[in-house]
């Protein structure tokens, strides 16, 4: 199978070791990814500004994908998945908003036919590889205890993912790390704040802390995540919103494919945990000997 | 919260204003149950953001107090009261349009400037240089280059370029 690979800006930058998972996992699962140079961020940011702009930068990526001879293309941030599905939505749903904007595709010498299905690389392994990646698990990751944290994109708003999870609970991160033997902690998921951070710091990182103090009362060995953003705010904020709280959390961030490549048996320093930020040696040391 | 909003301050035709941007169309529907404040995971750390008040203010027409204020910048949009909403108000997408909006109306916040300024210089919001290619080689993943001629094209026939300030 081939696919497109959407990196998005956050994730080449901020989150190698997400990307490095993922090119790895894909290598052990036969996946072939194209990667298209010309990519540039998904539009998501500009929504803000000027929507038209956002879904404009979303579809000058899609026939990009297309122009390539791409059917599949997967995402690894929740935001790019959620504005660049959004797009595809509205392309197909919403003809005056189309006759609007085709011109203005066509005037950046691109043209788009809505070829492209654009499903987030946690959602694409469910559909695809659940099965493989069951058959092919080498190290149960019995005596970790894990809580995903699926983030508010992935899912919603269910209107343009034409509710294939559930949108307040989505459920396919779990299946996924239910393969692993791991033990999961069924948490609220509340909304990470990364989009407050850049207007109310304060409230931005009120709201990561919920969710980490959740992890932290239930025992999590680490907290799972599928989107660089929210690891930017429980990861690389977490260190802040300690001080700011006078809290202590010292909880492990790790990313999906990271976990799944544990279990696969791929070697841990194949996928990229040299960037992780947080201290692992509890994390580790519950994996000795497996 | 502080002063009265009195009649004169009120632009009654601020809702249509609303309505006929994408995103704003369902605003009318709103009935005030205080579904999307009860959802929101915002209002559940700070007060000063509150949905439903801000439908209220917008569909009394107060124009003004509603762009103006920092509010409508702090929606994360989390589309959890999207999702619950009984009249289908598309809260999310309603909070999307007031902040495109403000923009036309001269008001954008200094960190979607920042955010603006860095799409126009390299097509993303991340640079990607020697640096960043380099610490990509140590992680074995291929180089990048940017390419920020698209995005350049877009913000400029949507003369959003004119937004971002002069180097000094």
């Amino acid at each position: 199978m081939r696919v497109g690979l959407f990196l998005g800006c956050t994730v080449p930058v901020r989150a190698m070791n997400y990307e490095q998972s993922f090119r790895r996992l894909a290598l052990e699962l036969q996946l072939e990814i194209v990667d298209v140079t010309d990519f540039s961020c998904c539009g998501f940011p500009a929504k803000s500004i000027k929507e038209e702009a956002g879904l404009l930068m979303a579809l000058a990526n899609l026939a990009l994908a297309e122009k390539n001879g791409i059917r599949d293309l997967v995402t690894l941030c929740n935001a790019c998945t959620e504005n660049l599905t959004e797009a595809n939505y509205l392309w197909k749903k919403d003809q005056g908003l189309k006759e609007k904007l085709e011109p203005l595709l066509h005037s950046l010498g691109r043209t788009y036919s809505g070829s492209v299905k654009v499903r987030h690389a946690a959602r694409f392994l469910f559909e695809e590889f659940k099965e493989v990646v069951a058959q092919r698990i080498k190290r149960r990751l019995e005596p970790l205890r894990l809580y995903p944290y699926t983030g508010c994109h992935y899912a919603r708003p269910s209107e343009i993912y034409e509710s294939f999870d559930n949108p307040e609970a989505p459920g396919t991160l779990t299946e996924l790390l239910k393969l692993t033997g791991a033990q999961i902690i069924s948490g609220q998921n509340a909304c990470c704040g990364g989009a407050v951070l850049g207007f109310k710091e304060e409230t931005s990182l009120k709201m990561a802390s919920i969710t980490l103090s959740e992890a932290r009362e239930e025992g999590a060995d680490a907290m799972v995540l599928i989107c660089p953003f929210c690891d930017i705010m429980f990861e690389q904020n977490q260190k802040k919103i300690e001080k700011l709280l006078n809290v202590n959390f010292e909880l492990p961030i790790v990313y999906l494919l990271q976990v799944l490549g544990l279990a696969l048996g791929i070697p841990r320093d194949e996928l990229g945990f040299n960037l992780n930020r947080m201290k692992m040696d509890n994390f580790w040391s519950k994996l000795e000997g497996l | 919260m502080g002063k009265t909003l009195t009649e004169k301050e009120l632009d009654f035709q601020f809702k249509y204003r609303i309505m006929r941007e994408k995103g704003g169309e369902k605003i009318v529907r709103c009935f005030s149950c205080a579904t999307c404040p009860l959802s929101c995971p915002v209002r559940a750390v700070d007060e000063e953001f509150n949905p439903r008040r801000i439908i209220r203010l917008a569909l009394l027409g107060a124009k003004e107090e509603v762009l103006r204020s920092p509010f409508i910048w702090l929606c994360s949009a989390c589309y959890l009261c999207s999702e619950r909403c009984p009249q289908d108000v598309k809260i999310t997408d309603l909070m999307t349009a007031l902040r495109n909006i403000a923009v036309e109306e001269g008001i954008l916040p200094s960190s979607l400037q920042a955010q603006l300024d860095l799409l126009y210089k390299h097509g993303r919001l991340y640079e990607i240089g020697e640096f960043e290619n380099k610490k990509r080689f140590k992680q074995l993943l291929p180089a990048l280059e940017e390419k920020k001629e698209s995005v350049i094209s877009i913000l400029e026939l949507l003369n959003l370029n004119s937004l971002i300030p002069e180097e000094k």
